[in-house]
């Protein structure tokens, strides 16, 4: 109860803020006499995301998977190797030169080149991309977290006698989980972000990226906007979920 | 913490060590001949933790190690549990090598540190050795019921550790560590970080469950009236390098069961003068490492 009180209360204030941004920028648009190729209305924008809805929302689905599919293959590369990476010091001294080329380096950059990697026509590029923008971050902070196990758990699996396998499954992992669960958050939205940048560069017809390079292209800016709006709302919904599941499963396991 | 009195008496299988299993163990629960350890620092920096450690602890016996601190007390005991090995001398548990011992499980072990795993009960916890080695599910249960009641926490199988006060954690642990019936007991400062009351408290369960359970036990503290109190023999170790500088021998005539009487007894105090003699008399002591 209390903390169903306490999210919403923290809610208003952004919610707030949102609201007076959003009346502040109409009416700048309207007085100011904007054109809307520089900056269309709210009214404008929210007009032509309803009234397109159907293709915004089928260019979602198209995003929407690619993204999914790049958290799910990135998160279980990412913990996949982290754990390697946290038995074999080699392979960790390895890895940690070319993860910190990974994470410097703009990863949809390479789109153009997996477009001509793989067929220009399929979706593999961007998933992909996808994949490689969420791998980053969740097999850093799994291989942080696996290093938070506590010493005096390390000698009590070690007092009993424990296999390397169930000393992972019991404390290793178990320690990890908060902080494989923050590297997935982080990555759910850079998934969605990876997946739209990643139309810019080509590609099949289809998906929010595309379509707001098409829209742009064609002068319809309101529009743009919309299936910018459309981006927005997929990356929150993405955020969102790895968030509901965190907490669910966080909070049944008591800490 | 509530139920302070919950420690139950119970005549079952938590009474008789383990009859059916290991049949094989002959010699005493640890004996230790010439054993030293030396830690190898960076750039071959080399410190001596123990030195010319000779000591027998018989089974069912009561052995406390008290010292300053960094006298390597605890040391010995990570070498007993495996946890780390000599440089020289050699060790064995129950006739066996350290680490043979080791992997047949024939000790328990609670550190000065709960060390439960938060995120699982407190029934789990203490099912954690018995899981690891396979037990059961129907078996596991029952056997940690008898512990939870052993340990006066029967109303607290389904909480989370971090629902409970230090002392009931600490039980809970004691109660992981006796989980598969061991012959030996390995504790390190187990109550440490609790407060004075809650402390003598503990001693008195731990002392009633060891009657119980015939387990031998090594017991590391810093505190004199605890080592005096729990144990038969009381090894008073010096600092660096940690040598055996007294063995004390705690018998205490007509008194044998370990009530609260007992720590108003002349005998608890001679004992304790003795101990705190060995502790502080020589010339290399350093009595500022010991806070009693």
């Amino acid at each position: 109860m209390k903390a169903t009180f306490g999210a919403t209360k923290g809610l208003v204030p952004p919610l707030l803020l949102g609201v007076v941004t959003l009346l502040l920028w109409q009416l700048a648009v309207v007085t100011l006499e904007i054109k809307p190729f520089v900056l269309p209305s709210p009214t404008a924008i929210g007009g032509q995301f309803f009234e397109n809805m159907p293709t915004v929302w089928s260019n979602s689905l198209v995003t929407g998977f690619n993204s999914l599919v790049g958290v799910f293959v990135g998160a279980v590369l990412g913990i996949l190797l982290a754990i390697i990476a946290s038995l074999v010091r080699t392979i960790d001294e390895l890895s940690s030169a070319v993860v910190a080329a990974a994470m410097v380096l703009p990863i949809v950059a390479l789109a153009p080149v997996l477009y001509g990697m793989f067929s220009a026509s399929q979706q593999t590029a961007r998933q992909l991309v996808a994949s490689l923008a969420v791998f980053v971050p969740v097999y850093v902070n799994t291989l942080k977290g696996l290093r938070q196990v506590r010493p005096v758990h390390r000698d009590l699996m070690r007092a009993h006698a424990a296999t390397t396998w169930q000393t992972i499954g019991t404390v290793t992992l178990p320690t990890a989980l908060p902080f494989i669960f923050t590297g997935v958050r982080i990555a759910s939205s850079l998934a969605v972000i990876a997946a739209v940048i990643a139309e810019y560069f080509g590609g099949p017809i289809g998906g929010l990226g595309k379509s707001i390079t098409t829209a742009a292209a064609g002068s319809n800016y309101p529009l743009a906007w919309a299936y910018v709006l459309g981006s927005i709302i997929l990356g929150l919904v993405f955020y969102l979920a790895v968030l509901a599941v965190e907490r669910w499963v966080l909070r049944n396991r008591g800490s | 913490m509530t139920r302070q009195d919950g420690m139950s008496t119970v005549q079952d299988s938590t009474t008789d060590p383990k009859t059916d299993a290991a049949p094989a163990a002959h010699g005493p629960a640890v004996a230790a001949v010439n054993v030293g350890k030396v830690f190898e620092g960076q750039r071959g920096a080399r410190v001596s933790a123990l030195e010319d450690i000779n000591l027998t602890v018989e089974r069912g016996e009561f052995v406390s190690l008290i010292g300053p601190s960094g006298c390597g007390k605890s040391t010995l005991m990570r070498l007993i549990a495996d946890l780390d090995q000599p440089t020289s001398g050699e060790l064995t548990v129950f006739g066996k090598s350290a680490h043979q011992a080791r992997l047949d499980q024939d000790y328990g072990i609670a550190f000065q540190q709960a060390g439960l795993l938060p995120w699982r009960t407190v029934r789990q916890n203490i099912e954690l050795p018995l899981q690891l080695h396979k037990v059961g599910k129907a078996e596991r249960a029952e056997r940690s019921s008898e512990l939870l009641n052993l340990v006066g926490l029967t109303d607290f199988g389904d909480n989370f550790p971090d629902q409970l006060s230090g002392g009931m954690q600490q039980r809970v642990a004691i109660a992981r560590a006796l989980a598969e019936s061991p012959n030996l007991l390995l504790m390190d400062e187990p109550f440490g970080a609790l407060d004075e009351m809650t402390r003598e408290h503990m001693q008195g369960e731990l002392a009633h469950i060891c009657a119980e359970t015939g387990a031998a036990v090594v017991f590391v503290t810093h505190s004199i009236p605890e080592a005096v109190f729990l144990a038969d023999r009381v090894v008073v170790l010096s600092p660096r390098p940690g040598r055996i500088r007294a063995i004390v021998d705690v018998k205490f005539t007509g008194a044998t069961e370990r009530t609260e009487l007992l720590r108003e007894s002349k005998a608890f105090f001679s004992s304790v003068s003795e101990v705190r003699e060995h502790l502080h008399g020589s010339a290399d002591a350093n009595p500022l490492g010991v806070d009693n």
